[in-house]
């Protein structure tokens, strides 16, 4: 087992110096070893996205340091850590180009981290590859491979955008709330192959959501974050055997509030 | 009095229309080669580059001035090529390093090449250039001639032009304008991105600077006065066409094609416009006008099919029946 995360002591202050100042990241360390599976929940602005973002690299962190795989990330820009970083989003447009083909944004990720030259965007043994993957998610989109993205619908590009992000195995699969954004049943069938996807490649995956039921019956870790900070950090046993009352019971212990401010934010 | 007059002549010869035929699709061809470039940054990266109208004159203006010094005319249309290329850097470079609009970067390449041009051109506003004197790869001296090169050009940049964007670079292009935010997940460096298809597009719009003032017989500090909206009334009118005539079956090299089409109609509206002896002086009123048109019909079909009016009426229907 080898340490596949290592958040170091990062900080964020977005604003500062403004009447818009709000720090969204203090003081935070979180070690991740390899197939760990993280889910993270904490009410509106806890800083579950801003954590993700950090480590993604979509700004500059204030201070502390970010290691990926063995790589320090903390000065490359996303693009320049995207090789080690699979991403979803929770905005199911976000994660693929509408007006391109499935099998050309399928070779957008093939290419993640690699040197792109001018041979041509996908080759023909590469696009089979591409039809088997494809039937794996069982939404018959194998047989579609020449239409374009924007012909899909929110739960397809979410499903297609996890194929994406996992196509090349990347060091670390970041979920930003995939399926928040999808009706209740095809979050649940995205979900499900999230789970499979990061079981059968044996990813390493921190998964921010809001609904505290997926994140108990999710991976093998969760945190809890509350303003900016980890509030809890259960694994193993600990975590097998929470329950949805626990979790509550446990914010207001640690957060020293009631629960209720957040209730509405953090679905059951 | 008179010169509200716009129709000072009411005889008009067919035979004169047919005989600019010829002449007005020779130039639409250049105009469409400029469109190509155009389509680069408009279809492609998302943006309005309006350093264009400065590249076209660059390019018409360095094409001359190497011809008038014995060059070859296709190894001048290539420094043409190449300068185009570096105006279209500066652009790139203005957005993306500096932070400055898209549009405020082209505007301000351009006015800048204003005087790089004139320069170019030794502080004169135009150079002539005699097709008696000197090799030319195109003018109007002989139409045919010129028709033939023009298509031929245009077939290999279309050619160029597919095989790049099928490329990995030219896919990452794409993305890049499409969604950037997925772009720089994939690992795609958008800023480089953006900068080389700004200096390819320049560099296709120089190129056609070129074959425009051989065309012509000469470079004019405002050849270029315009090129962006030109070159968009090509690629809507020829977007609209081919979606008409072939709809979905048409491939990316398809609708490059039909933007050369674009550019052959939009000029021989204008050959019909000066054939009806409109006022030349009205002509970029009636360009204005015909873009105006292209670009709104999409939007306007759109709306027809779904508007708040038509919500409106729909319902009121079911009470009028009772």
């Amino acid at each position: 087992m080898s340490v596949m995360l290592k958040v170091d002591h990062i900080s964020k202050t977005f604003n500062p110096g403004t009447i818009n100042e709000k720090t969204a990241l203090r003081d935070i360390s979180l070690e991740m070893e390899e197939g760990d599976f993280i889910t993270v929940i904490g009410g509106n602005g806890a800083g579950k996205s801003t954590l993700l973002n950090a480590i993604a690299g979509v700004w500059p962190v204030d201070s502390g340091s970010i290691t990926i795989g063995g790589e320090n990330v903390t000065g490359l820009a996303d693009f320049q850590r995207a090789h080690l970083i699979g991403r979803v989003f929770q905005d199911p447009m976000m994660g693929t180009a509408p007006t391109m083909q499935i099998d050309e944004n399928l070779a957008l990720a093939a290419r993640r981290g690699k040197k792109r030259t001018l041979r041509w965007h996908c080759s023909k043994s590469e696009r089979e590859k591409y039809h088997e993957q494809l039937k794996s998610l069982h939404l018959g989109l194998e047989d579609r491979l020449t239409q374009k993205v924007g012909l899909l619908s929110g739960g397809q590009r979410q499903a297609l955008t996890l194929l994406m992000a996992s196509i090349q195995k990347p060091k670390l699969l970041l979920l930003d709330e995939h399926t928040a954004a999808l009706d209740p049943q095809t979050a649940k069938k995205v979900l499900e192959l999230t789970r499979e996807i990061v079981e059968r490649d044996h990813l390493t995956a921190l998964m921010v959501t809001h609904n505290m039921r997926d994140a108990i019956a999710t991976g093998n870790r969760l945190i809890m974050m509350y303003e900016g900070k980890i509030l809890l950090n259960l694994a193993g046993e600990e975590k097998k055997k929470l329950t949805v009352d626990d979790l509550m019971k446990k914010f207001e212990e640690a957060s020293g509030e009631e629960f209720a401010d957040d209730q509405t934010l953090l679905s059951k | 009095m008179n010169s509200l007059i716009l129709i000072s002549r009411l005889e008009l010869s067919f035979g004169a229309l047919l005989n600019s035929m010829p002449s007005g699709i020779a130039q639409g061809i250049i105009w469409g080669i400029m469109a190509l470039g155009l389509y680069i940054t408009f279809r492609l990266l998302d943006v309005a580059d309006l350093s264009v109208d400065g590249t076209f004159t660059t390019g018409g203006a360095v094409t001359v001035m190497l011809l008038l010094a014995g060059w070859n005319p296709w190894a001048a249309m290539l420094v043409a090529f190449l300068a185009g290329m570096i105006a279209g850097t500066v652009t790139g470079l203005l957005h993306t390093k500096l932070g400055i609009p898209s549009i405020l970067s082209g505007i301000l390449t351009q006015f800048a090449l204003y005087s790089v041009n004139l320069a170019i051109m030794g502080f004169t506003a135009n150079k002539a250039i005699s097709v008696d004197k000197y090799t030319m790869a195109i003018s109007s001296r002989s139409i045919p001639a010129a028709l033939m090169t023009g298509i031929a050009v245009a077939a290999v940049l279309i050619a160029a032009m597919y095989w790049f964007f099928g490329t990995e670079i030219g896919s990452s292009m794409r993305a890049t304008g499409c969604n950037p935010e997925m772009s720089k997940a994939q690992g795609i460096n958008i800023d480089v991105m953006k900068v080389m298809g700004l200096a390819i597009s320049n560099a296709i719009v120089a190129f056609a600077g070129g074959l425009m003032a051989q065309y012509q017989g000469f470079a004019d500090i405002n050849m270029g006065r315009g090129a962006i909206v030109i070159g968009l009334a090509a690629v809507i009118i020829g977007e609209v066409i081919g979606d008409a005539l072939l709809g979905k079956h048409l491939n990316f090299a398809g609708k490059l094609s039909f933007i050369i089409v674009g550019g052959i109609i939009y000029y021989l509206v204008i050959v019909v416009v000066l054939w009806l002896k409109l006022n030349s002086n009205l002509l970029r009123l009636f360009t204005a006008i015909i873009v105006a048109v292209f670009l709104a019909v999409p939007n306007l079909q759109q709306h027809a099919k779904n508007s708040f009016r038509k919500a409106g009426k729909n319902s009121v229907k079911p009470q009028e029946v009772k």
